[in-house]
């Protein structure tokens, strides 16, 4: 009743390729926007902004990222956790060799370096695929692993191996508070996630689906599947690099490479496979689901009087993820975005049945 | 010279304990097509399982002797490993026969992750140690030659000699059974081998309980001698590159490769890591698979990948 | 009418010289040479296992033939691969139909149009001018064809969930997308029934009609390939046994033997 479509015809090819073509789901995000730029600095409490919102906002922006990899263009990937690191040390670097740098410049020229590091390490996929293409980006997570480790001049010679970021400031507007780190992550997000979906919905993107879906058929319409993976990996590291130096700068303060390792890898690839393959909104579903299960496992139990020890409720996570992980894989390997969609079209008929 | 070889030695030692876990690989590849990426996940919970159950069998029936202990225990774990099998092909690949490799990939993930919590939910989560009666004690040999001998680990040795073990016996069961053809078949073609009337499911049941059992074995040989804890599970990950090296379809291939990433390490982190900041251990295979894969994709002795128009 | 068509087809466009393919023992292909002429409309029969759709692959680069030579458009080539026909005008449609499962119909069609897309990704993520009015002019076009095929009800659909005649539209859409100056169809009527066949025939009939594109196609329906065909080449075996009009090739001996069988 309230997402009938009536009425709402589209004229020009621009009107239906919008984002949005639908009125009220313009409304809805219309909403959420307010909520998250006005609602949620006036009322949240700083406990919530920083140990879940801002969490959850820099998680979804890297998978959305490995999104762009491994959603849209088929390469799989378990080196996320690597080409995040590469971005934050990267803007760390650059942080403190040249002190004078913008915080918004360091953080995107941490990106950069993170794209020249994932086409590297995405060279390969021009001749492998599959579980071999897997190996090499594990080679990628170990390497970068130990570069951050053990090769001094990264850490700029620090003893502890420990990096800190200093006292952040934007435009003058100081970042040590939550609400201001907040809006300043959040518009970094908001801002990507345009950017991506724009990529997505345009030439390119088609070109990367193309790629996943039958390369050798993309090859017999013209696209080079060289320059569409090459250009995924480049478009991936660099929102994930990105990310990492979000991840390093704003949410940790300090940090040491276990921050980035494996285990990292296989979150964002779990946020990717529950929230949805292929979708930038999945994206978003799927960090919000990796960051509250925990939450919710360290609080729920307690309310029914059973409170769990916090090392049974990790096992309980990873075999909630874990069995999760194969639920979608089976059941709906378009994850939660697909669910979304289904909960749409059936709000579009109610209250009729069909 | 005899540091050298002494280096050599330990690299082939763990080159060894690398190609049981490979063969878990092979085998489940060879077979279904699948790369389990659950197979350290499995060693874990086989060893927790073997460790645990020595403890708890002469509890609950209440007698000493060990040796009783380690045999109940054994049989139980590979029991568990059965039924482990059994669910694995009912619950999950059943239901993914015709997915293409990457979300195969992606659910052996998913249970990797799920074993990993399950087995330390029911079986503890502190370290714990299996004692089967390895031998601990160094011995000293080519003692003439070289000064002082060069140190050889005996338990390391027996180590090897059952993994051989087992790996012949298994290169012999796929090429000389009827079984083990079905098994190839499977591997080459899933409907192909059902449409001749193999029957799918029960091969799949089969080939990863053997690959269990073979977990079971690594299991105890690195529990007996690093402890069971959960690191075992991504220690596992190391095996990876062996697969890789040796080609995933070649159990002669998971030997080879696991001696050569074997002593690889060794070797480059004894003389190449003071060089660069040392640890490169945790690198050196995956970096040396990665160069394979460009030049040599389907390893040294795996069959070669076509991809068909 | 025959004719008339006559008139209005042109210069050699393709040539096959001699060319002979192999897989391993297996000669797919034997010392094969015909031509094709600018807007006509040429068909490759042969009962099964002949060797044509390998014929077709070897025109459009996937397959490279062991001895012989291609000349297209007045060059000559040795080695052709699938990206470098599309750039130079080859277009193609698939047997098994090698549609993009998981984008629409739209956007499989709107893929056809990538050679002629020169937006950069700056461009494209940033969505400028450019970029947008771009989308929109090969919007325009793709629409256009998708009014031809008559599928505009499906363009925002799955093309998986697309019955399979509906693929095999989707499929000619893609390829004529790249306003291809060489169409190679094989085997487009396949699994089709007859009201499908008529569709398709006209389609074919109008691209070479409308558009002047020069087509190839494989064809087992000889009451398709006699009404719709200016010549036609018959394969057996890997080698040529046949090649003229219609009318030629279904007086001929070798070809008849062929498909009918030699009596004893």
């Amino acid at each position: 009743m309230f997402y009938r479509e009536n009425g709402q015809f589209k004229t020009t090819y621009r009107s239906d390729q919008q984002i949005f073509p639908v009125r009220q789901d313009r409304i809805f995000i219309f909403a959420v926007l307010l909520l998250a730029f006005v609602a949620v600095p006036l009322l949240a409490s700083d406990y919530f902004i920083k140990a879940l919102l801002i969490p959850f906002l820099i998680l979804a922006l890297a998978a959305i990222g490995l999104n762009i990899l491994v959603g849209y263009c088929g390469q799989i990937s378990l080196g996320t956790g690597a080409f995040m690191a590469v971005g934050a040390y990267a803007a760390w670097n650059i942080g403190v060799r040249f002190p004078h740098t913008p915080l918004i410049i360091e953080i995107l020229l941490g990106g950069f370096f993170a794209t020249l590091v994932g086409v590297l390490f995405g060279i390969p996929s021009l001749r492998i695929r599959g579980l071999y293409l897997a190996v090499a980006t594990l080679a990628a997570q170990f390497f970068v692993d130990w570069a951050f480790l053990r090769i001094p001049f990264f850490t700029n010679y620090s003893p502890s191996g420990n990096v800190s970021v200093p006292a952040l400031s934007v435009f003058g507007i100081s970042l040590q508070a939550a609400i201001p780190k907040y809006l300043f992550v959040l518009s970094f997000v908001v801002v990507f996630a345009l950017l991506a979906k724009n990529l997505v919905r345009g030439a390119i993107g088609r070109q990367w689906m193309a790629i996943r879906d039958m390369d050798v058929a993309a090859a017999v319409v013209g696209i080079r599947p060289m320059y569409a993976k090459l250009t995924a990996f480049a478009v991936s590291s660099f929102i994930v690099g990105v990310a990492g130096a979000l991840w390093g700068f704003l949410h940790l303060g300090s940090w040491e490479p276990l921050a980035f390792d494996l285990n990292r890898s296989f979150q964002l690839l779990f946020m990717v496979i529950i929230g949805g393959l292929g979708s930038i909104l999945g994206s978003f579903f799927g960090a919000a689901f990796i960051v509250l299960v925990p939450v919710a496992l360290n609080h729920i139990p307690g309310w029914f009087g059973l409170p769990l020890a916090i090392d049974t409720a990790a096992h309980i996570e990873h075999m909630i993820f874990g069995a999760l992980i194969v639920f979608f894989l089976i059941a709906e390997p378009h994850g939660l975005a697909k669910l979304w969609t289904i909960a749409k079209e059936k709000l579009r008929l109610w209250p009729f049945p069909h | 010279m005899g540091f050298f070889l002494e280096t050599l030695f330990g690299g082939l030692m763990t080159g060894m304990l690398y190609s049981l876990i490979g063969l878990g690989f092979v085998l489940i590849f060879k077979a279904s097509g699948v790369f389990n990426f659950a197979q350290g996940a499995m060693v874990l919970v086989a060893a927790l399982s073997m460790a645990r159950f020595a403890v708890w069998i002469p509890h609950w029936l209440g007698f000493q002797s060990l040796i009783l202990a380690n045999v109940l225990a054994f049989m139980v774990s590979a029991m568990l490993m059965f039924v482990m099998a059994w669910c694995i092909e009912r619950l999950v690949l059943r239901h993914l026969v015709n997915q293409e490799a990457t979300a195969l990939l992606m659910a052996t993930l998913g249970i990797a992750y799920f074993l990993e919590g399950l087995g330390q939910i029911a079986f503890g989560a502190s370290v714990y140690t299996i004692n089967v009666g390895m031998p601990k004690e160094p011995a000293f040999i080519f003692e003439s030659v070289f000064e002082g001998g060069v140190l050889l680990n005996l338990e390391d040795l027996t180590a090897a000699a059952i993994a051989a073990l087992l790996v012949a016996s298994l290169a012999l069961f796929f090429q000389f059974t009827a079984t083990g053809r079905a098994l190839r078949a499977v591997a080459d073609d899933h409907q192909a081998a059902q449409s001749v009337g193999i029957p799918l499911n029960r091969i799949w049941v089969i080939v990863w309980t053997v690959a269990g059992i073979v977990a079971l074995v690594a299991g105890i040989i690195w529990g007996s001698k690093f402890g069971v804890q959960f690191t075992l599970a991504t220690a596992t990950l190391r095996a990876l590159p062996v697969v890789i090296l040796g080609g995933l379809t070649s159990v002669p291939g998971a030997i080879i490769g696991g001696l050569i990433i074997g002593v690889g390490e060794k070797v480059s982190e004894v003389y190449l890591g003071p060089l660069v900041g040392g640890g490169i251990e945790i690198w050196f295979a995956y970096v040396l698979a990665l160069v394979f894969l460009l030049f040599r994709p389907q390893g040294l002795f795996g069959e070669k990948i076509i991809d068909r128009v | 009418m025959t004719t008339q068509l006559r008139e209005r087809i042109g210069a050699i466009v393709l040539e096959m010289q001699n060319i002979s393919l192999a897989f391993g023992g297996v000669k797919a292909l034997t010392d094969i040479s015909f031509d094709v002429r600018e807007h006509e409309i040429r068909a490759i029969i042969g009962p099964n296992g002949a060797g044509k759709s390998s014929m077709l692959n070897v025109i459009n680069g996937v397959y490279t033939p062991q001895q012989g030579s291609i000349t297209f458009a007045g060059e000559q080539f040795n080695k052709m691969n699938p990206r470098r026909a599309a750039e130079m005008g080859v277009a193609r449609t698939f047997q098994n139909l090698a549609l993009f499962k998981g984008m629409s119909v739209l956007d499989n069609i709107m893929t056809g149009r990538n050679l002629r897309m020169t937006s950069g990704i700056f461009a494209q993520a940033f969505r400028l001018g450019s970029a947008e009015r771009e989308e929109i002019r090969h919007r325009e076009f793709v629409e256009n064809l998708i009014d031809f095929l008559e599928i505009q009800a499906y363009r925002k659909t799955p093309v998986g969930r697309l019955p399979y005649g509906l693929q095999k539209r989707v499929d000619l859409g893609r390829a004529l997308a790249m306003e291809p100056r060489l169409l190679l169809l094989d085997e487009p009527m396949a699994g089709m029934n007859i009201e499908e066949k008529q569709d398709m025939s006209r389609f074919i009939l109008d691209v070479n009609d409308e558009f002047g594109t020069t087509i190839v196609l494989i064809e087992h329906d000889m009451g398709v390939v006699m009404d719709i065909s200016d010549r036609v080449v018959v394969l057996d075996y890997g080698r040529k046994i046949g090649d003229g009009t219609p009318e030629q090739v279904r007086q001929n001996e070798a070809v008849i033997s062929a498909y009918l069988g030699v009596a004893h």
